[in-house]
């Protein structure tokens, strides 16, 4: 098992390190990293810490696409999430406590573990398929994000709530820790408790899961509540991050990121294996290749093209059609035997 | 192999067959489905495909209309040698074929299903007045009364299957396959499809009739074809050959090179007595099995015979929850119970391995070991995993106890061969530690080593005091594990014996429908 | 034969056969509703703000939304196949680069729009071809399709180009005069027109049938001999087209090509059409609802610019909404058994 591991994240590592070697080329100085008043800087830092938020949902969103899931409604999630904690804060009478920001803070990743509840519900009770019952969110969750800061981009002040997108703890940005955290938790809650075998096994063969008394319905449900808390917990990164919440813009386009991520780190569409280390890698090639295409002199939208390119190639080499089209085909003669009469 | 008859009377008139198959072979990676079977169709006639799960018949009706490239082998159609392409080619030559799950679209109307591809068309615009008119003479023709505007889906399936029927028509087919078309009608309905049958056949139309209904193979057709484990068995008139000899074609004896395994049942002091670990009384399920009385006692093991088609495997599921019943009562240790999902029968020590190994077992994608575990987690729950040593304990145990090969628990499950894979599907329940199991063609498909390997465990089990529902075509199986026999036919239980000194023929008498009055 | 006549037949049997036996047929039902929940909000539009109901407002409908029309209409081909094309903003957006940048390079229009319309056909056969050969979900290729052409914008400009060619500016000033004095501009007319080509092909032609076939059941569809690879193509080729001419439409709206332009379009195309009633798993829906569902977004917009108060953001929310109350809908209608 450990070999096979190692050679479905042969190609994710590849590309990941081939980024890396162009940006070294690029700039000698790339791999270096600096203190500076405690804090650790360099690109790899960077790149680690803006690619945090599209991690944590990465890592949610691998459970929900190995059971053959998807949710398009993270982006509108994360809005939420900056939303509430935002107003909250905002709207207290002492907006710098650390009290208030826990509260804050707690409050938005609990509304958006109700989201991930009313998706589940959707999905799991009524059996809408995911991509439907997701879409409803996702177009209706801005404007509720909208809502809840009345248009406005709301900045606040609170030193401990700037601190999880923004701030350092021995050395190291809190949002590489929290991160870091809950990869480490979700590889712990899916691999040391039954619940990664139960997911795959439902993502594989629902039918044969069910009649060996897995309970497919409760698995499905739970997946998109924790996608939706990682939402939550990147939502609040994000809106630390410059300390104000912005409706509009706050999580545009992550939940694709955020599946291409996923693809990347080579869990299939079609549901069942999954690795989280592959998306680990998956989120660390988008966000390098973000951080590379400026560094090479290409404008940095044309991020785009790249990111295009990468998802059709990883499509087509786990597209079984794809791969007996480009092997070489050979026909063997068949055995003749005499006929019957 | 072949036995050719004598010609029916009634062919005749017709000398030119609509299709010559011979020598016909078709292999899988792996498999060989067809080795050099054969199949004449004649004009006018009904012609009965016939064989058990796995025997080759939509294998055969594949290879005909171009869905399977053959590897050997000729096929002549209309006088010359063809070979099709895919469906449209074959469709072209006149061979329409009408499948079982009935492959027409319920969101289009009965008239657009029944001409689509083929609508008449004035000005480059498909002629919708046209096309209602002519599906309505087709239909009428056919007696059969619906309106040709109406919605595909508003209609039972049992008209679906007679608009089926009316496309093919409409092809001008001079060679109709109706693949299992009375698998899901009512008797009536039945009634309706024959009397369709009848007119294209008395139009000269050459049909292939497939069903698992011997009453109605014999009501309607004219000659049967028998294959068996991908092998022609032989072509019979269906007026010169009985009930009796068709069954017997169809099961055939297995060569009997599987040591004799004890009957331990015999030893068996507890057996029929005391209070039965399930009872059902009236058991049964709209459009799969009509209600069914069954005991079973502690360390019994129960046969249940029948052919593909007769309930048997609804009958399973029922027991299991994997299908919920809609009438009846089930009383699991004297208490009244409900199964309406696995997990319930599960937390019953309920047990049950499909005869689906590949739909409804496997889990291809996992390992040995995950597959194994799987039912056990499951209902210990997520969080309380299996500790690891238990896992493994439990794992090597049961590979080594089973003579599962890879020996490896980490090879991965879709790699393994089909005994491996129903040896690692048993182990998965019998870990479960069940006090009913339910087994639906353990066996089928799994070389005669593993095969007897099944067959000891189920004996070494019943001893232990597990009790055992045996499902399977083998005759010689089911009787040489089973304290008690169950057959069933027709959705029906229509035998119950206690397996003392029960022998093929007798079963295969009930089965045929010959011996109505017993002990 | 067991089959019995439908049950209320005498009913109306005093009416003439032809108008007794017409009732709607089902799968009108959901336009209907589409139409009946449109007339419902604008009649409640009309109740609480005045001048709402004055004919020029419902033609502005067509004018501000005459590109969604196109482009929910080739979305429309394409779910009807139970497949998704999340490719379309970005193409109304590569669209509007492609006339702007060949403009300002001093092409002729027809040049231009030839360039535009084949470019969005193109791509969407190419996604198209890989769906159907390399069977791999509509959902990702489109996907990839979307940062493609979103990524060929930005490889033209990053900037916004203005277009100054003449033909373009004069045909997006002109107006055409409908009676009452109200106006329609010549983009309304090409989108009813692609409504009305669409609406005929779906139903009178083959092509349009088999559309449908698929959507109900693909592997029906291949075993009844259908042209399934070229259908499943097709619709990509359609959407496609429709998008790059939406996007031309959407470029004599705005005047000027954008890379941000049309962002998240994609999203009210699909609204649109599930509003309009067409299944997202395919089969059944029909392009009338599909423009019927623009003209509810519209009126949405419309309510919310007609009250100082209603904030923008009810638009989303309400859209929303209403997805959620369609998607209810038909799963509770496809939970049926037929």
């Amino acid at each position: 098992m450990r070999s096979l591991t190692r050679h479905t994240l042969f190609w994710p590592l590849l590309a990941l390190a081939l980024l890396l070697v162009v940006n070294v080329i690029a700039t000698p100085s790339f791999f270096s990293i600096r203190i500076q008043d405690g804090h650790l800087y360099g690109s790899l830092i960077d790149i680690l810490r803006n690619g945090a938020p599209t991690l944590l949902i990465a890592l949610g969103m691998t459970l929900v696409i190995a059971t053959r899931g998807i949710d398009l409604s993270v982006g509108a999630i994360v809005a939420i999430a900056g939303a509430v904690t935002c107003t909250y804060l905002a709207g207290s009478p002492d907006e710098g406590s650390v009290s208030r920001a826990i509260v804050a803070m707690s409050l938005a990743v609990g509304v958006c573990v109700l989201l991930g509840l009313w998706n589940g519900f959707l999905i799991a009770v009524l059996g809408i398929q995911p991509i439907i019952a997701t879409l409803v969110l996702m177009t209706a969750g801005r404007g509720l994000a909208m809502l809840i800061t009345d248009g406005q981009i709301i900045t606040v002040n609170n030193a401990l709530f700037k601190k999880v997108g923004a701030g350092f703890v021995l050395g190291l940005p809190v949002a590489i820790l929290i991160a870091m955290a809950v990869f480490a938790v979700t590889a712990v809650l899916t691999r040391r408790t039954a619940l990664g075998m139960l997911i795959e096994s439902v993502g594989i063969n629902p039918e044969a899961s069910r009649l060996a008394g897995v309970r497919a319905r409760t698995i499905t449900w739970t997946v998109y509540v924790f996608v939706a808390f990682c939402a939550g917990i990147a939502g609040v990164m994000i809106a630390s991050n410059t300390s104000a919440a912005d409706a509009n813009n706050a999580g545009l386009f992550i939940e694709l990121d955020a599946i291409l991520a996923v693809v990347i780190g080579g869990t299939s569409l079609a549901g069942g294996r999954f690795s989280l280390t592959g998306t680990l890698i998956g989120a660390m090639f988008i966000q390098t290749l973000a951080t590379t295409i400026p560094t090479i002199g290409i404008p940095s939208e044309t991020n785009y093209l790249f990111k295009a390119v990468v998802v059709i190639l990883v499509c087509l080499l786990q597209s079984p059609k794809a791969r007996a089209a480009l092997s070489v085909r050979r026909q063997s003669p068949l055995l003749t035997k005499g006929s019957a009469a | 192999m072949t036995q050719m008859s004598a010609a029916p009377a009634q062919a005749t008139r017709t000398a030119e067959p609509v299709v010559e198959m011979s020598g016909v072979s078709v292999s899988f990676p792996g498999v060989k489905a067809l080795q050099s079977v054969g199949l004449t169709l004649r004009p006018g006639e009904v012609h009965a495909l016939m064989g058990e799960n796995g025997a080759g018949k939509s294998t055969l009706i594949k290879a005909l209309t171009g869905v399977y490239s053959i590897d050997e082998g000729t096929i002549i159609v209309g006088g010359e040698p063809r070979t099709f392409s895919g469906p449209a080619e074959s469709q072209a030559a006149g061979i329409s074929t009408v499948y079982q799950e009935i492959n027409l679209c319920t969101n289009l109307t009965v008239a657009e299903n029944m001409l689509l591809g083929r609508e008449p068309r004035s000005f480059g615009r498909i002629d919708t007045r046209e096309m209602n008119r002519r599906a309505g003479s087709v239909l009428a023709r056919l007696g059969v009364d619906i309106e040709p505007r109406s919605l595909l889906g508003s209609h039972p399936i049992a008209i679906q299957q007679l608009v089926a029927i009316a496309r093919a028509v409409d092809i001008d087919a001079e060679l109709l396959i109706l693949d299992e078309p009375t698998s899901s009608l009512d008797a009536d309905e039945v009634v309706k499809l024959f009397e369709v049958m009848r007119t294209l056949r008395d139009e000269g139309v050459a049909i292939v009739f497939v069903s698992h209904f011997l009453d109605q193979v014999f009501e309607i057709s004219d000659r049967m074809t028998v294959l068996r484990n991908g092998r022609l068995v032989g072509e019979y008139v269906t007026a010169d050959t009985t009930q009796l000899q068709l069954v017997q074609a169809m099961i055939g004896r297995e060569l009997e090179t599987l040591e004799k395994i004890e009957r331990q049942a015999e030893q068996n002091t507890v057996r029929a007595t005391g209070t039965p670990l399930m009872e059902v009384l009236d058991l049964g399920r709209k459009g799969s099995v009509e209600a069914v009385d069954l005991q079973v006692f502690e360390g019994e093991v129960i046969g249940v015979a029948g052919l593909l088609g007769s309930g048997r495997t609804e009958l399973a599921r029922l027991l299991f929850g994997a299908d919920a019943a809609d009438h009846g009562d089930i009383q699991l240790r004297a208490r009244r119970t409900k199964l309406r999902t696995p997990r319930q029968a599960i937390d019953q020590k309920i047990a049950f391995s499909s005869e689906n190994r590949r739909s409804e077992g496997v889990i291809g994608d996992l390992s040995i070991a995950d597959n194994m575990v799987l039912a056990l987690q499951a209902s210990r729950g997520w969080l309380r995993p299996l500790p690891a040593k238990t896992k493994e304990r439990l794992v090597t145990q049961y590979i080594d106890a089973l003579d599962i090969r890879p020996t490896d628990p980490h090879a991965l499950m879709r790699n393994l061969s089909g005994g491996n894979q129903q040896k690692v599907l048993l182990a998965r329940w019998l870990i479960t530690e069940p006090e009913l199991l339910i087994l639906d063609e353990p066996t089928r498909g799994i070389d005669i080593g593993a095969k007897a390997q099944i067959q000891q465990l189920v004996a070494d089990l019943a001893q232990q005091g597990v009790s055992v529902v045996f499902i399977s075509a083998e005759l010689e199986e089911v009787l040489r594990l089973s304290d008690r026999l169950v057959v069933m036919r027709d959705r029906r239980k229509i035998d119950e014996r206690s397996n003392d000194d029960v022998s093929v023929a007798d079963v295969l008498e009930i089965i045929a429908g010959e011996v109505r009055d017993d002990a | 034969m067991s089959v019995q006549a439908p049950v209320i037949k005498d009913l109306g049997s005093s009416l003439p056969e032809s108008v007794r036996r017409y009732t709607p047929p089902p799968r009108f039902y959901p336009v209907i509703a589409t139409f009946a929940l449109f007339v419902g909000m604008f009649g409640a539009g009309t109740i609480r703000y005045e001048g709402f109901s004055s004919p020029q407002v419902i033609l502005n409908l067509f004018v501000d939304n005459a590109f969604l029309i196109v482009l929910a209409v080739g979305m429309t081909f394409v779910i009807l196949t139970g497949g998704i094309d999340l490719s379309v903003g970005s193409v109304v957006a590569l669209s509007t680069m492609i006339a702007a940048s060949t403009l300002r390079a001093g092409w002729p229009a027809p040049l231009t729009i030839i360039a535009v319309l084949l470019t969005g056909s193109v791509l969407g056969l190419l996604m198209g071809l890989v769906i159907h050969y390399f069977e791999i979900q509509p959902f990702i290729v489109t996907l990839a399709g979307m940062f493609l052409a979103r990524g060929l914008c930005y490889l033209i400009s990053v900037e916004s180009i203005p277009i100054k060619n003449e033909t373009f500016t004069s045909f997006a000033m002109g107006t055409i005069e409908v009676p009452g004095g109200h106006f329609i501009t010549p983009a309304v007319v090409i989108s009813l027109v692609v409504l009305v080509i669409a609406a005929w092909a779906l139903h009178m032609t083959r092509f349009g049938r088999t559309v449908y076939a698929v959507g109900g059941s693909e592997q029906s569809a291949l075993l009844m001999g259908l042209a399934v690879a070229r259908t499943k193509v097709g619709v990509y080729v359609i959407s496609g087209f429709c998008s790059s001419l939406a996007g031309l439409l959407f470029s004599l709206y705005m005047l000027s090509g954008y890379s941000l332009h049309a962002v998240g379009m994609e999203l009210d195309a699909i609204a649109a059409v599930v509003i309009g009633g067409t299944l997202l798993t395919g089969g059944s829906g029909l392009v009338l609802g599909s423009a019927l569902g623009v003209l509810v977004l519209g009126t949405i917009q419309t309510f919310i610019s007609f009250d100082g108060n209603l904030s923008s953001w009810w638009t989303k929310i309400t859209i929303g909404v209403l997805l959620l109350v369609f998607v209810m809908i038909q799963r509770i209608f496809t939970r049926r058994p037929a």
